[in-house]
């Protein structure tokens, strides 16, 4: 069987997920459009966490908090009359930037065990101060009307529109996320996440780069959560808690480390799985416990390797 | 109004409450720094421990029976869950630790639901300690409580003198350093961090035993304990149990006056609606900035085990 | 300048500690010293691992530290790496004062280095090895869209370098799966992309066989005049092979310090490496 080419492979995924919504539309099947828009919001954002922990192997069980920045900002604004979606997208990256570079500052100066606790603390602090937001519902959170509104350019209260909206976001980040990895950074990043002690000695500043992925990521994580909230016309703290960010990390995980594209796989197999089993039993947890437990015991390397498709360059090397 | 006595009973609680965080933290940072493995079912455990602790006291119809068949029921439990999964984690990533324990909790929170149901158990406090006592500043402190503190700091106390003067401290510490000399010295090493392991969660175990009256016993509770330990160990200095029991009554003390004084606070110097929003959050904010300042200042913790 | 007191030279005969060099200004510093280390004190707790050394580089020499087991000749060459701090003295880099400055400061400026434990980046290819550090020497690093590999300047500069240490063949391989002599080799093109003028070598040798250790000498021995290099090292042939001059450090004290013939001459070095039998051949 000929091997296909990774960018190959690519395009066509993103062509065949641009072709869902007029076919599930035609089979009067549009919950299908609201689920594989929510796959692809986390895909995005297991995308943005794979290219610190996979590319830079820097572990975060803190991710998440960049999906509530970014749904809180647009959560706030639209409940407060600014619907305007040019603001939602500018501001929630801005912030999701601001939000990385503040905490990215602050848990790099650690490194491995100290480095992981810092991250949960972090979105620990940004989970109970939403909490602490009676306006906005605290521990429920809220929900609210309509979604970011472009104009004349496009309408995302069109399901069918919002998803291909998505589907734009996550094709230019997975462009800049692999610009990014191959580029002389990617190729600094991946030398610091080889080896972090040898990089001083070429003369590199491990902290600046790891700083910069932080911020990139964090920030593609914010719009992730941008894109959240116009899905779910809702948004709670509970989009931030640590098992969020632990669902983030499985994610990545299912999907293989070792390639831009694999966290959307994981994404993908992580919520079928979801929701599948919540169709089995509602004892569900049980059994998506079992699977995971099996799958990184066993299954190390995730679906990417399993597929035997993607070509895995860089795997991880313990 | 912020009278001694309310400043005294919440100090109490703190310790009470930093007690209880301690012995739920020992086992947790003696895994971590002698096996440099990163056990959030630890968690599981708490939680499995508080559940026996109430069924077998009622099968047995005293209360201190149940605390204390808890204390094997747990350590066997353990014993079998490091036999079938945590052996395999040792040698990886702590990623990949993080997550197969994150999944043992989604797996005993559902088991806990399934065998006990979701609205958790009750439980009350034994009769014979439920009275209150009078401390100065006349404010009245339940005997409940005290009981907590002082068993929790007798078994500190404890637990410190076997680790430094017993053989198995010894063994423990030395496992911690080295263990392959361990293993060639001809102790079989697997079996002591099994020990190990089985042994934290039988102190996991009475912290959740002993707490069962005071917080309701339900599935997940010993998520957000499980959050807090990693603070404490993260502060105190990964592997070291004096370490974790001063920050845990710091962290104790820190989240009860927090919480209690901090709205009070806010409300006199802010305007009502702030302060309410504030207030509570405040309380386990600060913590987290705790930690942070506490880990940019001394990276390693306020009491570091090894000298690099 | 530098300001210190009593401050040997490169000592001459068994007197470590005075004597004169042709070229010294007033303070007796040597002005031919590319990196020089005035009293470099460092201790660990109650131990004291390095008690006030001094030491000179002379541009071009290839200058050997030995010293019986213990004698802290790593840590003292961690602290001219700028992995360790010292508690006090200081470490000149030409005329400048490199003391606090952070190792990838001091690699910026100049000074290279290999480790005693073959350290590479196991994950990147052999000519990404190359490439990432001709790149950072280069201050290329924080580019963020052209990909990397199509960097042709600098791969050329990059397969260069893999084609002087003898890797040009491996250049597709992982690092990680090369043997350990070729890991040596690609760890000296690594330091060697950096256009080091002085390259600190720890143990270069240590797990080496004989084939492999010859190879290195070789390739130590065709650099030498163009790089100053300091050498930790353990294997006395590779250091009488190789050194200009020798330093002797014992329990954190520079004892002696000469040419290999003067050093295996000296009474006192004997004594150190072998005890009570001082006068045994």
């Amino acid at each position: 069987m000929a091997r296909v080419s990774p960018l190959q492979a690519a395009l066509a995924l993103f062509v065949v997920l641009a072709l869902v919504p007029p076919i599930a539309l035609a089979l009067h099947q549009p919950y299908y459009l609201t689920f594989l828009s929510r796959v692809m919001v986390f895909g995005l954002a297991a995308l943005s966490l794979n290219l610190i922990l996979g590319f830079g192997g820097m572990t975060s069980l803190g991710h998440a908090a960049f999906l509530g920045v970014g749904a809180y900002t647009v959560g706030i604004l639209i409940q407060n009359g600014i619907s305007n979606g040019f603001v939602h997208f500018g501001a929630a990256i801005v912030f999701g930037a601001i939000a990385a570079l503040v905490i990215g500052a602050v848990c790099l100066r650690t490194g491995g065990l100290s480095f992981i606790m810092l991250t949960l603390a972090s979105a620990q602090l940004l989970y109970f101060i939403t909490t602490g937001l009676k306006q906005y519902g605290g521990d429920d959170g809220f929900s609210f009307r309509g979604r970011s509104d472009f104009g004349a350019w496009l309408s995302l209260s069109d399901d069918a529109t919002l998803y291909w909206f998505i589907l734009t976001w996550l094709a230019l980040a997975t462009l800049i996320v692999h610009r990014t990895v191959h580029s002389r950074f990617g190729l600094a990043l991946r030398g610091i996440r080889s080896n972090e002690a040898r990089i001083a000695s070429v003369g590199l500043h491990a902290y600046r780069y790891k700083l910069a992925a932080f911020v990139l990521s964090g920030t593609i994580c914010a719009i992730a959560g941008a894109l959240l909230a116009n899905v779910a016309q809702f948004v709670s703290p509970s989009y931030m808690h640590w098992s969020r960010s632990a669902e983030l990390l499985l994610m990545v995980l299912l999907g293989g480390m070792a390639s831009v594209l694999g966290p959307l796989g994981g994404a993908a197999v992580f919520m079928i799985l979801e929701e599948g089993l919540g169709h089995l039993t509602t004892h569900w947890p049980l059994l998506m416990g079992l699977i995971l437990v099996l799958v990184v015991l066993y299954a190390r390397n995730g679906i990417a390797e399993l597929a035997g498709g993607l070509r895995g360059r860089a795997g991880i090397v313990r | 109004m912020i009278t001694p006595g309310l400043v005294l009973i919440q100090l109490l609680n703190g310790l009470q409450f930093g007690i209880t965080l301690f012995l739920f933290t020992a086992g947790l940072t003696l895994v971590l720094g002698i096996m440099n493995f990163m056990n959030l079912a630890h968690a599981s455990l708490y939680m499995v421990g508080a559940y026996y602790a109430v069924a077998l006291g009622s099968w047995a119809g005293y209360f201190v029976a149940g605390v204390l068949l808890a204390l094997p029921a747990t350590y066997v439990t353990a014993m079998a869950v490091e036999w079938l999964v945590f052996k395999n984690l040792y040698q990886r990533h702590h990623l990949d630790q993080v997550l197969v324990t994150f999944g043992l909790i989604m797996i005993f929170n559902e088991a806990v639901r399934m065998i006990w149901g979701t609205a958790g158990l009750y439980v009350t406090v034994p009769e014979f300690l439920s009275g209150t006592v009078r401390l100065g500043a006349g404010a009245l402190y339940p005997v409940y409580r005290v009981v907590i503190i002082v068993v929790g700091c007798a078994v500190a106390v404890g637990l410190y003198l076997v680790i430094r003067y017993s053989r198995i401290g010894m063994l423990v510490r030395a496992g911690a350093d080295k263990p392959e000399m361990v293993e060639a010295v001809g102790i079989d090493i697997r079996s002591l961090f099994r020990a190990v392991v089985a042994f934290g969660a039988a102190l996991a175990a009475l912290a959740g035993a002993l707490t069962g009256p005071l917080f309701s016993v339900e599935p997940g509770m010993g998520d957000s304990i499980l959050i807090l330990a990693l603070v404490t160990i993260v502060i105190g200095g990964i592997g070291s149990i004096r370490g974790s029991f001063f920050a845990a009554l710091i962290v104790g003390v820190v989240d009860a006056m927090g919480r209690t004084f901090l709205p009070k606070f806010f409300a006199s110097y802010l305007a009502p609606p702030v302060a309410d929003a504030m207030g509570p959050a405040t309380g386990s904010v600060l913590i987290y900035l705790l930690m942070i300042g506490i880990l940019l200042a001394k990276p390693e913790g306020l009491f570091p085990v090894k000298v690099r | 300048m530098i300001a210190s007191s009593a401050l040997p030279l490169p000592a001459r005969m068994n007197e470590p500690g005075s004597g004169t060099s042709a070229s010294s200004d007033a303070t007796g510093a040597d002005t031919a010293a590319v990196l020089s280390v005035r009293g470099l004190v460092k201790r660990y707790g109650g131990l004291v691992v390095t008690q006030g050394v001094d030491l000179d580089l002379r541009r071009g020499e290839v200058h050997a530290l030995v010293g019986p087991n213990g004698a802290g000749k790593t840590t003292l060459l961690g602290q001219l790496t700028g992995d360790v701090r010292p508690d006090a003295g200081h470490i000149y880099f030409g005329n400048r004062d490199i003391t606090a400055l952070p190792v990838h400061r001091r690699a910026r400026l100049g000074i290279g280095r290999s480790f005693q434990i073959t350290s590479v980046f196991a994950d990147l290819t052999v000519v990404e090895n190359a490439l990432l550090a001709v790149q950072a020497h280069a201050g290329q690093s924080f580019r963020f869209w052209q990909r990397a590999l199509d960097d042709t300047r600098h791969l050329a500069e990059a397969q260069a370098l893999l084609a002087h240490v003898g890797l040009a063949e491996q250049a597709d391989r992982l690092a990680g799966s090369m043997s350990h002599g070729e890991h040596r080799q690609l760890e000296i093109a690594i330091a060697l992309a950096g256009r080091p003028q002085v390259l600190l070598l720890d143990e270069p040798m240590a797990g080496m066989g004989i084939e492999d250790s010859a190879v290195l000498t070789r390739m130590l021995l065709a650099m030498k005049g163009t790089v100053s290099m300091l050498l930790v090292e353990h294997d006395m042939n590779a250091v009488f092979a190789l050194a200009d001059r020798i330093s002797v450090l014992v329990y954190g004290q520079r004892i002696a310090t000469g040419t290999p013939a003067e050093i295996r001459a000296d009474p006192q070095v004997r004594f150190a490496y072998l005890g009570d039998a001082e006068f045994a051949s």
